[in-house]
């Protein structure tokens, strides 16, 4: 057990330098669109949603687990769709006219 | 599907992730990135479902349709202007689903009576703590900027005191858990309504002017959330995922920061903005004059002019004017003028918002221009026309040691060979400072709502 939060703690560090390197390169322009797009990857915690609703605990998965699946897959489907909308918005000069 | 199968998948999908965000880095490829990693979602999704200790459907089928349908009519519906609390509220919905799953791993457990390895109690805890506090923080900023509560501080004696105080509690009833023996109701349930409660207090007392760093705190800590929940149940995708957020949270949060020129705790802790003691300027206004301009003078020195900076501040987006914005800039480039847009960093009401909102109107991104980068350009700018801007344009961030915003970066509207500011009124901005610029001799005020003025504006100039 400890081994397993030990090599999460590794990944989470070297995922951090990774998303530190990824979005300083994110021009200004986009960064509302980068905000909703992130939202919507903070959305993974869907996978833990999904295993506690499909799970055989009563009344935890039940209402804890259908709870948990309607925020994440809120989160998981509003943040791609309106990040889309927000992106195909964009073009450049020549398209525009 | 075997488990080594199963986790290459939740890599591939974090790979994704990973790619779709670089990809954000043009505007070109910035759709299909967007595309990549909800692929890899529909992945983690895909794989998560074939888990054996997965036996029944029919919960998850309700909330995936309940949930897909929400984010879907509020995908469709929000407003470009409302975008910041569409954001504020998906933070708090993903802040929320790590609350309830830390939850639903802690009454599991109970449940069959088993005991929880110390390692896994403590990710439970800190999972709970930061979803709570992610769910009601983003709530109060969502009823901030749609204006279902007054965008002003709310402070009490002793704030921050109490606030520390509940912060201890939370952590003394967090290590009691985890250190002594077997698992307590009480105290776990008394930890989620206290750090619901904290989430509460830490954003009440921020001013309305301040929620573009808020939300880039809070889209931070649903990472942090997601990454802890990854912690919680073993998996890795979300510790990856949750990472990345993490940090895109965080640097966003500091360039907003930057733009103010305030430190990160002056923002969480200094209750600026929205008027009371803060406001108020060193020099006073009183006796100066402003030169108002007619719509039509205003209309033929823009016809004219050869190049024009196009500074755009959130009082365009409120008057709903970046239709007539656009329609300006066409006429003006029909005389042979160029057109350019200088966005500040905190134009909107979050990172990024001005060029969405300009995007709407099918402003070409390429005009968009950042701050550093048109700065230098403002002195060969015929006219500097700002439109519903007011603290980013203000000199008195440069020169004025007594000025609240001092030492913020501003755009230099007052080095272009002259400006026209279009205004509602003389009413100080968002901060309650007295702007320089608007009587400055090169300077002619356009007085009247942004819509009505640029209406009148093009009209003119087709008149020409």
């Amino acid at each position: 057990m400890t081994e397993g939060i030990i090599l999460g703690i590794v990944v989470f560090t070297l995922a951090t330098f990774l998303g530190f390197e990824l979005i300083q390169r994110v021009p200004p322009t986009l960064h509302t669109p980068l905000m909703s797009g992130s939202n919507a990857i903070s959305g993974i915690t869907i996978v833990g949603a999904l295993v506690i609703a499909g799970g055989d605990f009563g009344w935890v998965s039940t209402y804890v687990g259908f709870a948990a699946v309607v925020l994440a897959m809120t989160n998981v489907v509003g943040g791609y769709a309106v990040t889309d909308r927000m992106l195909q918005m964009f073009r450049r000069d020549k398209e525009s006219a | 599907m075997p488990a080594w199968l199963a986790q290459l998948v939740y890599l591939l999908a974090a790979a994704l992730f990973i790619v779709g965000i670089k990809k954000l880095q043009h505007p070109a490829t910035a759709r299909r990135g967007n595309a990549l990693s909800g692929l890899g979602m529909l992945l983690a999704i895909a794989v998560t479902l074939l888990n054996r200790e997965i036996v029944s459907f029919w919960v998850i089928m309700a909330g995936c349709v309940v949930g897909a349908g929400l984010g879907l009519w509020m995908a469709r519906s929000v407003k470009m202007t409302a975008m910041p609390q569409m954001v504020a509220l998906l933070n708090g919905f993903g802040g929320g689903a790590s609350l309830l799953v830390g939850a639903a791993e802690f009454l599991k457990v109970e449940m069959v009576g088993d005991a929880l390895a110390t390692t896994t109690n403590t990710t439970i805890q800190l999972s709970s703590l930061i979803g709570a506090v992610t769910l009601t923080g983003s709530l109060i900023a969502f009823a901030k900027l749609q204006e279902l509560m007054s965008g002003k501080p709310i402070t009490f004696p002793l704030q921050k005191v109490s606030n520390a105080l509940v912060f201890l509690t939370i952590a003394a009833l967090g290590v009691y858990q985890v250190v002594s023996p077997g698992l307590h109701d009480g105290p776990y349930y008394l930890l989620v309504g206290l750090s619901l409660a904290l989430g509460v207090l830490l954003v009440i007392p921020i001013g309305g002017a301040d929620m573009p760093v808020v939300i880039s705190l809070l889209n931070s800590y649903s990472g942090l959330a997601a990454a802890m929940t990854g912690f919680v149940i073993n998996n890795q995708v979300l510790i990856v995922a949750g990472a990345l957020v993490g940090s895109s949270g965080i640097i966003l949060t500091q360039i907003m920061c930057k733009a103010m020129n305030r430190s990160l705790a002056n923002v969480l802790f200094g209750a600026f903005g929205g008027g009371g003691a803060s406001a108020g300027s060193a020099k006073s206004a009183e006796g100066l004059t402003v030169n108002e301009v007619s719509a039509e003078d205003a209309a033929v020195r823009l016809a004219y002019a050869r190049l024009v900076i196009i500074v755009p501040g959130y009082g365009l987006a409120v008057a709903q004017a970046q239709h007539q914005v656009r329609e300006l800039a066409d006429l003006i480039e029909r005389n042979g003028g160029e057109v350019k847009y200088a966005i500040h960093p905190v134009a909107g009401r979050m990172p990024g918002h001005m060029n969405v909102l300009l995007a709407e109107a099918n402003v070409p991104y390429d005009k968009l221009v950042e701050m550093d980068d048109i700065n230098p350009q403002f002195e060969r700018a015929d006219v500097a026309l700002v439109i519903g801007a007011n603290d980013v344009v203000n000199p008195a961030a440069r020169s004025d040691p007594g000025s609240p915003i001092y030492g913020m970066p501003i755009l230099n509207v007052d080095h272009a060979k002259s400006a026209i500011v279009l205004k509602r009124s003389m009413n100080p901005g968002f901060a309650g400072i007295d702007n320089e610029l608007f009587y400055q001799q090169k300077t002619s005020m356009l007085f009247g709502d942004a819509k009505a003025s640029l209406s009148k504006l093009v009209t003119e100039i087709k008149a020409l």
